[in-house]
């Protein structure tokens, strides 16, 4: 999207976002990004702040699965003083209530009711109309058919089948009756990207991306479903040299992707992000 | 990175496969990601158990055909990136659809793209979509191209077959003012001529295609050209005051003086303002800029910014060649919406000059361009438009249409036509609006007498001002002591007063003013007829909020205290009613909230109105 042959690969994906995230909050009437906490995440907010100025203009949402590895809600503690984030978490505490766990239940189900219907309570509560999400289309097949703006039924499906056409630097920008737009402003990115953007701009994450004992996380998730990967990165720069190398692909310690041939295009249908 | 890489190799390359349903352009894909060593472990297998599943030979195919329809109908369904790199350089392939109906993945698709691969079967020959898609490239704006002619097994790699392709597809090409860097044969399913040199065509001595990929430059770069800073929106989270917005071409430094058009006012960049910082010293073209001015004048998103040397045109009326994508054909006299860049007003094609068969470059007769089509036509918008000719600065010079908040269509600009101007007759609301560079407005506050009404519109009307902005306050007080001095307070008379209240607050907005009411207006009913006689004009509603006891409590002018002596009949919260509005636009709980907070919410209302409704100028 940019033409300037002297920026680096990186300012250009970085001053994309921000035009992506500038346009989202322009043309929206209410916008919310959820956060995970995640390298995406925080990368996200990172160049929030740098869209406006320093300063957030919209809320984060956490939507806690309750399964959240420990050192995650310490760093959400932490990073919301640093970047005064205005903060809203909402659990799923129905389904918590009706006995959907890890223990007894697959986790297509358990992360369709603590994240998909917790966040479209969410919406339902707020009546957002634009959530900024981290997805990236290096990530998953289903994910590389994205849109910058890419709207939502009132039932938070996505109708990939009809999307609308995207070009010239114009989007999407009408959210359907009911329905809200995800703005995903680091669709081009990859995961190598994101962490050599990390580096650069030295943005606090969490430690678990680090390996303790020969293990790390290349992507993080609710602790029981999510699983550590053979590594000896134990710091940002040997991080970046094996993702160079790997052939592993980023979600693979994922376990709700992989449950069925198709599982991760079904989660999303029906509005996982 | 590579150390051994310069900067111009890091940069991605975009490039679009395109070509006839069937023509292969998903297996090339797939195996280019197979023969480059870009998949991730197990990918292949994962694939291939899936066919198994299904009953199916593998193919490569199926490895971006990743969503499950797709795999049952054996089509691509939407424009899907993949990216893989060679030993030189990193790419995104954006593998754009084939199916007819779904050109509008591909205008997607190509639209981002700096070159093209475009597949024709060796066997099947040049068919309509492979020049469909050649058209729909040169409109787009994609200039590198090369052809692969494909399944050349099937041929038995015929060196004459390949020749017959290559002389009929250059002459159409030809026809478009495009040039193919290569024709490159190829057999997709085997990987021949891909990464590997093919053993079945000898004859072949031109590049294989990852050769032909990493020759291809990245699109002009248009930092040489003049400033073109289209304003996305104007920040106030605290005291500054930003222009925000990415620079399109060219490029920007503090001191620099700028005119925003359409409106001409000017201004002067002050500073940068970068988070985390330094701020940087100049902004270049493809990056977003926080600006603020040393003069404060009103600028709004959709605005251009731009050095006054060198200007785009502003105007309302040119020839544009159109692409069609919406299943309702284009028509003349219905209004669309024109956005180009962050501009977004009403437009109408005056006229259908030509209309061109994308499959046969056939012109055909028509007022109307059907779906898939291509036309040139005249466009006027209701409100000046500041552009460019594609041909000057394709970034300004090109748009799209919307129809019920869906983008139909997209065109870019040929010529411009000054509208032959009836400067004798009335003045007209929209030349008001050209002049002040707003929409008018009628904000109307309602609330008990003490809730803080004028206080506010005070407030409003002073920023307003400082802003710019051609404002003025009809107040109530001022209104009971000249035009109504002859009403008193019962219900008929309220009435007749809100409704002469409304009158001058109309005659205001006629005249291109943001006219403030503030007036108690107690009741629902009268406050409804206000909202209809103003229909005209953009009408926000303003609850000046405070409980009565709070409102008593303050009583500036001693009303209360006249009204519970008795001396005032009829003293709306005391001996008369007040109606509190249902939804009012703006809810100020004065007794809860600071002025200045009260001000920012009807400032931000009349913004939010004033951006979407500023393209109704003609009312």
């Amino acid at each position: 999207m940019s033409r300037n042959a002297q920026q680096d690969h990186l300012t250009r994906l970085e001053q994309t976002s921000i035009h992506i995230f500038r346009e989202a909050f322009a043309n929206f009437r209410s916008v919310c990004m959820p956060w995970s906490m995640g390298k995406d995440s925080n990368v996200l907010i990172w160049l929030a702040r740098k869209a406006f100025c320093g300063k957030i203009p919209f809320p984060l949402l956490h939507i806690d699965t309750t399964y959240e590895f420990p050192e995650m809600y310490e760093f959400r503690e932490k990073a919301k003083a640093l970047h005064g984030i205005d903060l809203i978490v909402r659990i799923n505490e129905d389904a918590i209530k009706r006995g959907i766990s890890y223990a007894t239940h697959d986790p297509v189900t358990v992360t369709h009711e603590l994240k998909t219907v917790a966040l479209k309570a969410a919406i339902d509560e707020f009546k957002w109309d634009a959530l900024v999400t981290g997805i990236r289309r290096d990530e998953d097949p289903t994910r590389a058919k994205e849109r910058w703006f890419s709207p939502r039924s009132a039932e938070g499906v996505w109708d990939y089948k009809d999307q609308p056409p995207e070009f010239w630097g114009q989007f999407a920008s009408t959210a359907p009756e009911g329905g809200h737009v995800r703005v995903q402003p680091l669709l081009e990115w990859t995961e190598l990207d994101i962490w050599e953007y990390i580096r650069r701009e030295n943005i606090p994450n969490p430690t678990l991306y680090y390996a303790r004992q020969g293990k790390r996380f290349r992507s993080l998730g609710c602790h029981p479903i999510t699983h550590p990967v053979d590594s000896n990165a134990s710091n940002i720069d040997e991080v970046i040299a094996e993702l160079k190398l790997t052939r592993v692909s980023e979600r693979a310690g994922r376990a709700q992707d992989h449950v069925g041939r198709n599982s991760m295009q079904a989660l999303r249908a029906k509005g996982f992000m | 990175m590579d150390a051994h890489l310069d900067s111009e190799d890091l940069r991605k390359m975009h490039v679009v496969v395109v070509g006839h349903v069937d023509h292969g352009k998903s297996t090339f894909v797939g195996r280019l990601l197979h023969d480059t060593d870009s998949l991730p472990n197990g990918k292949i297998e994962q694939v291939r158990r899936n066919c198994a599943a299904e009953g199916m030979d593998f193919e490569y195919a199926f490895l971006l055909d990743a969503l499950l329809e797709e795999q049952e109908q054996n089509i691509t369904i939407d424009t899907t990136r993949i990216f893989f790199r060679t030993k030189q350089r990193a790419y995104a392939i954006i593998d754009a659809p084939g199916h007819k109906e779904f050109l509008k993945n591909m205008v997607t698709g190509a639209a981002s793209a700096s070159a093209a691969l475009l597949l024709i079967d060796a066997h099947e020959g040049v068919m309509d979509q492979s020049r469909r898609h050649a058209f729909l490239l040169s409109l787009l704006g994609v200039k590198q191209l090369v052809v692969l002619v494909n399944k050349m097994d099937l041929v038995q790699y015929s060196e004459s077959t390949y020749e017959k392709i290559r002389a009929e597809y250059t002459t159409f090409l030809r026809s478009l003012g495009l040039t193919a860097v290569n024709f490159i044969p190829i057999a997709a399913k085997h990987g021949e001529n891909i990464v590997q040199r093919s053993a079945n065509t000898p004859w072949w001595k031109g590049p294989t295609v990852t050769e032909a990929l990493d020759a291809f430059k990245h699109e002009d770069d248009l930092t040489g050209l003049p400033l073109r800073l289209p304003v996305s929106d104007i920040y106030r989270f605290d005291h500054r005051r930003i222009v925000a917005g990415r620079v399109e071409a060219g490029s920007i430094k503090p001191e620099d003086e700028l005119i925003f058009q359409p409106g001409g006012r000017r201004s002067t960049v002050k500073t940068f303002e970068d988070w985390p910082g330094p701020s940087r010293s100049v902004v270049v073209t493809g990056e977003s800029a926080s600006v603020t001015l040393s003069e404060q004048i009103f600028v709004e998103r959709g605005q251009i910014a731009s050095h006054p040397a060198h200007q785009p045109r502003v105007g309302s009326e040119f020839r544009a060649r159109i692409f069609w994508l919406g299943k309702e054909p284009l028509v003349t006299k219905k209004t669309y919406r024109l956005r180009l860049l962050t501009q977004n007003v009403e437009a109408v094609i005056t006229s259908v000059e030509k209309i061109t068969d994308a499959n046969t470059l056939a012109e055909i007769k028509s007022d109307s361009i059907p779906r898939d089509h291509i036309g040139e036509v005249l466009v006027r918008t209701t409100r000046p438009l500041a552009f460019d000719l594609h041909q000057e600065c394709a970034i300004t010079g090109r748009f799209a249409l919307e129809d019920h908040g869906r983008i139909h269509g997209g065109g870019i600009i040929l010529e411009a036509k000054s509208k032959a101007q009836n400067l004798s007759g009335k003045v007209t609301t929209s030349e008001r609006a050209a002049r002040s560079g707003h929409a008018p407005a009628v904000v109307w506050f309602t609330g008990l007498s003490g809730s803080g009404k004028s206080t506010i519109a005070e407030g409003v009307e002073r920023r307003l001002f400082d802003a710019g902005r051609q404002v003025v306050r009809v107040d109530g007080d001022d209104l009971r002591a000249s035009l109504n001095r002859d009403l008193g307070f019962s219900a008929a008379d309220r009435a007749e007063s809100v409704r002469r209240a409304s009158a001058v607050a109309g005659l205001f907005a006629n005249s291109g003013n943001i006219a403030l009411v503030t007036l108690i207006a107690p009741l629902s009913a009268d406050r409804e007829k206000a909202r209809a006689l103003l229909a005209n004009h953009p009408f926000i509603e303003v609850f000046v909020d405070a409980p009565l006891a709070v409102c008593e409590s303050r009583d500036v002018k001693g009303l209360y205290a006249k009204a519970r002596r008795g001396e005032i009949a009829e003293f709306t919260g005391i001996s008369s009613p007040y109606e509190a509005p249902e939804s009012p636009d703006v809810h100020i709980r004065t007794d809860q909230t600071t002025t200045e907070q009260g001000i920012e919410l009807v400032l931000q209302a009349i913004d939010r109105v004033l951006q979407g409704k500023g393209e109704d100028w003609e009312v």
